[in-house]
């Protein structure tokens, strides 16, 4: 008899767990606030409080993996994780490779982080990080641009004099800026691209829509705002 | 780790590094060096017998094992390293999960190839989706494990191609005059003897495996590189308890005072196995050794 039960449980355990659909988040894991990994070896952040909450709503289970952000997309389009949910914002060049869900952040104004206020932003150096919309930019504008692997590669740069200044989302910059006596943010900052969403494969249209109803509903209730606010994310939804 | 970590704020010195050199992501650090020593237990011996069929089939009477033998030393000889483990190891994926999708899911009709994407049915993902995060990366270390092998095994099979016509064709003749067919020659005198031929060109292609185990962090394998480079960069006190500055090169500093030592100490060893393996042979190594000995 307690063997039958004990089959029975086992068996509605694994009904259970069938039923929750198993989603592979794929992060950064190097932009804090956005996300980073914390002390303890996980992944931590705005985004992680986020696709938690956002993976609660939507009726999924959620596993988090890190990833360079260089080849984030490629292992995105074939399959290596589900969704992409670094900090990545919504552009029409992406937006040819990969779909993305409604964004979870307003439109983030790009800084410049310097070793002193009287930078030279246009005959200078900038550096940026490659496959960035700052990166984009910084090119079209025909300032000089060098491009580095990680976002830590880009303040180094300005830190040890390759690069003049560093252009990146003010909230990364932000908290960087403050620590270190030696570096400033510039007051200029630019709007480029959109808001941030998550990166889904265009094939995926039925993840996709359950994301995007997770994230109306954490518009609609505020508790987007809060975190927003928590983590120092910029502006919050009207 | 220790009862007066619990705030670190208010440590500093000595006590404030133990506590931060026993933090739970140090801990991955230290088990990704147990990542590499793994990757280099499982690699050495099956680049070895890669290395060892190559180089028999490269030496085989029968014409297309020959040219397979060949094939495999010169194009993978020939290409670079990096290349090769960037190509092989998203072919290798998709070509497994083509073969399971073609098998498990015959009544699919969609495409597998949707413009950027690659779909394959859900039960022929590999590992499947809802498998646990260290199924994920077992298999990619698996897949880093084979690509080692390939790539090794092919200078390994160069190595003691090299190795098995350095044995004196005397030694062959003296056994077929005693009646052995060709196979007891290769296995009783030829392989026994080769292995002092080969043993400083093998010696040589293990200090440059340990030396290339860096290239799991290319594969996308958390190992020692990974973990240096995230543990280094900047911490502002707003994310972590133990805020400092860019301290990688420290971290980068430790890893090649690891591998320098790795390094010496299979210098060593492999060292002891030549004299071993030189005792008795007709080469000069052996021959100086008997000299002193008498």
């Amino acid at each position: 008899m307690n063997k039958l039960m004990i089959t029975a449980a086992a068996l509605a355990m694994c009904a259970s767990m069938a039923s929750a659909e198993t989603i592979r988040m794929g992060t950064e894991g190097a932009y804090p606030p956005w996300n980073f990994i914390n002390d303890d070896g996980e992944v931590d952040g705005f985004e992680r409080a986020l696709g938690d909450e956002l993976c609660k709503r939507a009726e999924l289970t959620c596993e988090w993996v890190t990833n360079d952000w260089d080849s984030i997309i490629p292992n995105l389009v074939s399959g290596n994780y589900d969704t992409i949910i670094a900090g990545m914002s919504v552009t029409a060049e992406r937006d040819e490779v990969i779909d993305f869900t409604d964004q979870y952040t307003l439109p983030d104004p790009s800084g410049y982080l310097a070793l002193s206020k009287d930078a030279d932003i246009k005959g200078g150096v900038l550096a940026a990080q490659t496959g960035t919309i700052q990166a984009a930019w910084v090119a079209e504008q025909g300032i000089t641009l060098v491009e580095f692997a990680t976002p830590e590669e880009t303040v180094a740069a300005v830190r040890n004099g390759e690069a003049d200044a560093v252009l990146a989302d003010a909230t990364y910059l932000g908290p960087i800026a403050a620590e270190d006596d030696a570096l400033v943010m510039l007051e200029q900052e630019v709007m480029i691209g959109g808001g941030v969403g998550m990166g889904i494969r265009e094939s995926d249209t039925e993840l996709k829509e359950k994301f995007n109803k997770a994230i109306q509903s954490m518009k609609a209730d505020g508790s987007l705002n809060k975190l927003i606010v928590e983590w120092e994310i910029g502006e919050t939804f009207p | 780790m220790f009862e007066f970590c619990s705030n670190p704020d208010a440590l500093s010195g000595l006590t404030w590094l133990s506590c931060y050199l026993t933090t739970t992501k140090h801990t991955a650090l230290y088990v990704s060096f147990g990542t590499v020593l793994l990757l280099l237990a499982i690699t050495a011996p099956v680049s070895l017998l890669f290395g060892f069929f190559g180089a028999a089939a490269a030496r085989a009477r029968f014409l297309p094992l020959r040219w397979f033998g060949k094939a495999y030393i010169a194009l993978v000889r020939g290409i670079p390293d990096i290349a090769l483990f960037l190509f092989f190891v998203i072919a290798l994926d998709q070509a497994v999960e083509w073969t399971r999708h073609k098998i498990l899911c015959p009544g699919w009709t969609e495409p597998i190839r949707q413009g950027n994407d690659f779909v394959v049915c859900a039960a022929a993902k590999m590992p499947l989706g809802t498998a646990p995060q260290w199924v994920h990366e077992a298999y990619g270390f698996s897949l880093a494990v084979f690509t080692f092998a390939i790539v090794f095994g092919a200078f390994a099979a160069n190595v003691m191609f090299g190795a098995m016509r350095a044995v004196p064709r005397a030694q062959i003749e003296t056994a077929e005059a005693y009646g052995m067919s060709h196979r007891q020659a290769f296995w009783r005198v030829m392989v026994p003897q080769m292995w002092v031929y080969a043993l400083p060109g093998l010696s040589n292609l293990w200090m440059i495996l340990i030396k290339a185990t860096p290239l799991l962090f290319l594969l996308g394998v958390e190992d020692i590189v990974y973990w240096a480079r995230e543990l280094g960069g900047t911490k502002t006190s707003r994310f972590t308890s133990y805020p400092h500055g860019d301290w990688r090169m420290w971290y980068f500093l430790g890893l090649l005072v690891f591998y320098l030592m790795f390094t010496r100490v299979s210098e060593i060893f492999l060292e002891r196995l030549m004299r071993r393996l030189s005792h008795g042979q007709a080469t000069t190594g052996g021959e100086s050794q008997r000299k002193a000995a008498a």
